[in-house]
C-alpha cells in the first residue's frame, strides 16, 4: 500500500501537470476564441446594419401605398410626377433609370470587350503596362467629378451637336459609359483569363487562326464572365446618382427622345429629399423610389448567381 | 504581433473612420476661445441653404464672442430645416418659407424669427435679347403657353425652362408671386442656385430665377413691368417676389439659442453682415408679409 502510494504519488504530479495543460486552454486557444469572437461580433454587426437597412427601406418606401392609400399599379405606371400636388406616378424616372443603364452597357460593352482581349490576348505585356493603370484610374475619380465634366463638356458638345439644351438620356449614357468602362472592361479581363490555357492551345493546333481562337473560342467559353460583368456595370450605372443628376436636367416628364431632359430614380431622389417632410406624401414617394432601387439592385445580384452557376454547369459538361 | 490583436486594430481603425464620418456632416462648427460671461451650450441651426452663408458667417463672429457656446450650421434644405426642428432634433430650424407653407408642419407649435430677406428674379441667358417681361408673360413662360423668345421681343430661339425642385423654398416664392396658383409645365429641375446660375449662364434660350445675390455679370436678369429687382423696390414691395429668411425654434430657446438669435437681429449683424452678403435687412423693410402673401405697410 505504502508503495503504491508511493508509485503513484509522483505519476501524480506528473497527471496534475497533463490535466493542468489539457484541460486548460493555451494561449494560442485563447486567441483563437477571441479572435473568432472578434469576427462573430463584426459579423453579427454587419448582418444587422444590412437587415435593418431592409427593413428601414421596405418599411418607409410601402407607406405610400399602406398610409397614402396610393395603387401600386399607379405609382408604377403613372406618368405624372408632382408629390406637391398628390399625383406619384414614378413611370417617367423608372423608363428614365433603365434607358441610361441600358444605353451606358450597350455602348461601353463592345470597348470593354475589345480592351480586354487587347490586353489578355493582344499585346499582354502593355495591357499591363499602359492599360491597367489608366483603367485603375478612371475606377478611382470620384462621380463628382465625371458629373462636372460632364456638365461642362460632354452637355455643351451634344448641345452643338444635336441640338436641344444639351441636358439629357444622350449625355447621361455618355457619362455613364465611361464610368462602367473599367468595371466591365476590368471584369471581362478577369474572365478572359480564367479560360483554360489548352482551350486556346486546342484551338490552335486545329489549324484555327488567332481571331477564330479568340473569337469562337475564348469569348465563347467566358460568356457567363462577360455578362457577369455587363450586368455589374449596368447595376453601377442603375445606382448612380450624381454624376447622371448634373447632366440629364431633371425633368420628370416620359422620356419621348434621347437629347430632352429626363430625370432618373436617383436624380428625383438627391433632388427631392432636403425639401420633403418627414411622414408626408411627397417624403413617402421618394422612399418609395429607393425601395425601387434597392429591388433593382437585388434583382442584379440575383442575375449575375443565376449566370455564374448556369457557367458552373456548362464548364463542368 | 498577432492575429486577434491585428483584428483589434482594424476595428479600431473602422470605428475611428466611422467616428470621422460622424463629424464630416457637420459643415461648419466653430468653437473658439476668447473670455466672457457664463454663457454657454450648443446651438444647431438646420435647413435652408440660400440662409446657410449667413447664418454660418454670423455664426462665427458669434462664437468668437461666446467662446463657451458650440454652434454648428447645416445645410440641407428648408424642408430638412422645418422637420428637424418639429421633431426637436435640432435648435433652430433655417426655412425659406412660411412653417404654415409646408404640409406636415404645425406651424402654431414653432416659433418664427425673421432674420433676413432675400429678393429674387427672373434670370435668362444673355443672348435671348431679352430684358424686361410683363407678369402675364413670364407666367405664360413658366407654363409653357409662351415657347420661343420672339413671341416676347427676343430672338428667334426656344424657351429652356429650368426650374427649381419640387418643394423647393426658391420655387415656392416665385411660383406665389407669378403663378399665382396655376401648374408650372414640366421642365429641367435643379436643386441649388449655384446650378441654376452655371446652367442659364451657358444654355442657349434658358429661363430660371435666382436669389438677387447670385447675379453675375454672364446673366441677364429680367425687369418685370419695367421695375427691376433692387433691394429698394423689394423694401416697399414694388418688386413683389422675395421671402423673408426665418429661423424657427420649438418651444423656448434655451439661452445660447436665444442669444445668437437677438446676435441675428441686432445692428451688427443686420446693418453689415446681412448686405455684405447680399441679403436684404429686416430693418430696413417698409412692408411685411404674413403666411398667406399678405403685404402690410410697416
Amino acid at each position: 500500500m505504502e508503495q503504491t502510494n508511493l508509485q503513484l504519488n509522483k505519476p501524480d504530479s506528473q497527471t496534475n501537470e497533463w490535466d493542468a495543460r489539457l484541460h486548460h486552454a493555451t494561449r494560442a486557444t485563447r486567441e483563437d476564441w477571441v479572435g473568432r469572437g472578434i469576427s462573430y461580433l463584426c459579423i453579427g454587426a454587419i448582418i444587422l446594419v444590412v437587415a435593418s437597412m431592409l427593413w428601414f427601406i421596405t418599411s418607409k418606401g410601402i407607406a405610400t401605398f399602406t398610409q397614402n392609400h396610393v395603387s401600386v399599379l399607379k405609382f408604377l405606371t403613372g406618368t405624372n410626377w408632382a408629390p406637391d400636388t398628390g399625383h406619384i406616378g414614378a413611370a417617367p424616372m423608372i423608363v428614365g433609370s433603365f434607358a441610361v443603364t441600358f444605353a451606358a452597357a450597350i455602348v461601353a460593352t463592345p470597348f470593354a470587350i475589345g480592351t480586354a482581349i487587347f490586353m489578355t490576348e493582344i499585346s499582354p505585356n502593355r495591357g499591363r503596362k499602359l492599360l491597367q493603370p489608366v483603367i485603375e484610374l478612371l475606377v478611382g475619380i470620384p462621380s463628382v467629378v465625371y458629373g462636372f465634366i460632364g456638365l461642362a463638356v460632354v452637355v455643351p458638345f451634344m448641345r452643338h451637336l444635336v441640338g436641344g439644351s444639351g441636358f439629357g438620356i444622350i449625355s447621361a449614357t455618355f457619362v455613364l459609359f465611361v464610368m462602367v468602362l473599367p468595371t466591365i472592361t476590368s471584369m471581362t479581363v478577369d474572365s478572359l483569363r480564367a479560360v483554360p490555357r489548352y482551350y486556346k492551345e486546342a484551338s490552335l493546333a486545329l489549324g484555327a487562326t488567332r481571331w477564330q481562337t479568340i473569337s469562337r473560342v475564348i469569348l465563347r467559353s467566358a460568356t457567363s464572365g462577360i455578362l457577369t460583368a455587363v450586368i455589374f456595370g449596368m447595376a453601377r450605372a442603375f445606382g448612380e446618382a450624381l454624376a447622371v443628376q448634373m447632366v440629364i436636367g431633371n425633368a420628370a416628364v416620359m422620356p419621348k427622345n434621347l437629347i430632352s431632359a429626363a430625370s432618373t430614380l436617383t436624380s428625383q431622389l438627391t433632388s427631392g429629399i432636403g425639401d420633403t417632410i418627414d411622414g408626408t406624401l411627397p417624403n413617402n414617394a421618394l422612399w418609395s423610389l429607393a425601395l425601387i432601387l434597392l429591388l433593382m439592385s437585388l434583382f442584379f445580384n440575383a442575375l449575375v448567381r443565376f449566370i455564374a452557376k448556369r457557367g458552373q454547369l456548362k464548364h463542368e459538361r | 504581433m498577432n492575429n486577434g490583436s491585428k483584428l483589434a486594430m482594424g476595428i479600431a481603425a473602422i470605428s475611428l473612420l466611422l467616428v470621422g464620418c460622424g463629424k464630416a456632416t457637420s459643415s461648419t462648427s466653430s468653437k473658439s476661445s476668447s473670455s466672457s460671461q457664463a454663457l454657454s451650450g450648443k446651438v444647431t441651426a438646420v435647413g435652408s441653404t440660400a440662409l446657410q452663408p449667413l447664418a454660418a458667417k454670423a455664426g462665427t463672429n458669434f462664437t468668437t464672442k461666446n467662446s463657451k457656446v458650440t454652434l454648428t450650421v447645416q445645410g440641407g434644405g428648408s424642408g430638412t430645416g422645418l422637420s428637424q426642428v418639429q421633431a426637436g432634433a435640432v435648435s433652430i430650424g433655417d426655412s425659406d418659407i412660411f412653417a404654415e407653407e409646408k404640409d406636415g408642419i404645425k406651424a402654431d407649435k414653432l416659433t418664427d424669427h425673421k432674420v433676413a430677406v432675400v429678393g429674387m428674379a427672373p434670370v435668362v441667358n444673355k443672348d435671348t435679347g431679352v430684358k424686361n417681361l410683363k407678369m402675364a408673360q413670364l407666367k405664360q413662360i413658366f407654363t409653357g403657353k409662351i415657347t420661343n423668345w420672339k413671341e416676347v421681343g427676343g430672338k428667334d430661339q426656344k424657351i429652356v425652362i429650368v426650374n427649381r425642385a419640387q418643394g423647393s423654398g426658391t420655387r415656392a416664392t416665385f411660383e406665389n408671386a407669378v403663378l399665382k396658383g396655376a401648374t408650372a409645365v414640366k421642365s429641367q429641375e435643379q436643386d441649388s442656385n449655384g446650378a441654376v446660375q452655371k446652367i442659364v449662364s451657358s444654355t442657349p434660350g434658358a429661363i430660371s430665377y435666382l436669389a438677387f445675390s447670385y447675379f453675375t455679370n454672364k446673366l441677364q436678369a429680367v425687369s418685370i413691368n419695367n421695375i427691376t429687382p433692387t433691394d429698394n423696390n423689394v423694401e416697399n414691395n414694388k418688386w413683389k417676389i422675395w421671402s423673408y429668411e426665418h429661423m424657427y425654434t420649438k418651444g423656448k430657446p434655451d439661452a445660447a439659442t436665444a442669444a445668437f438669435l437677438t446676435y441675428m437681429n441686432s445692428k451688427t449683424v443686420q446693418d453689415s453682415l446681412v448686405k455684405d452678403m447680399g441679403y436684404i435687412s429686416i430693418h430696413d423693410m417698409k412692408v411685411a408679409k404674413d403666411a398667406k402673401g399678405v403685404v402690410t405697410q410697416n
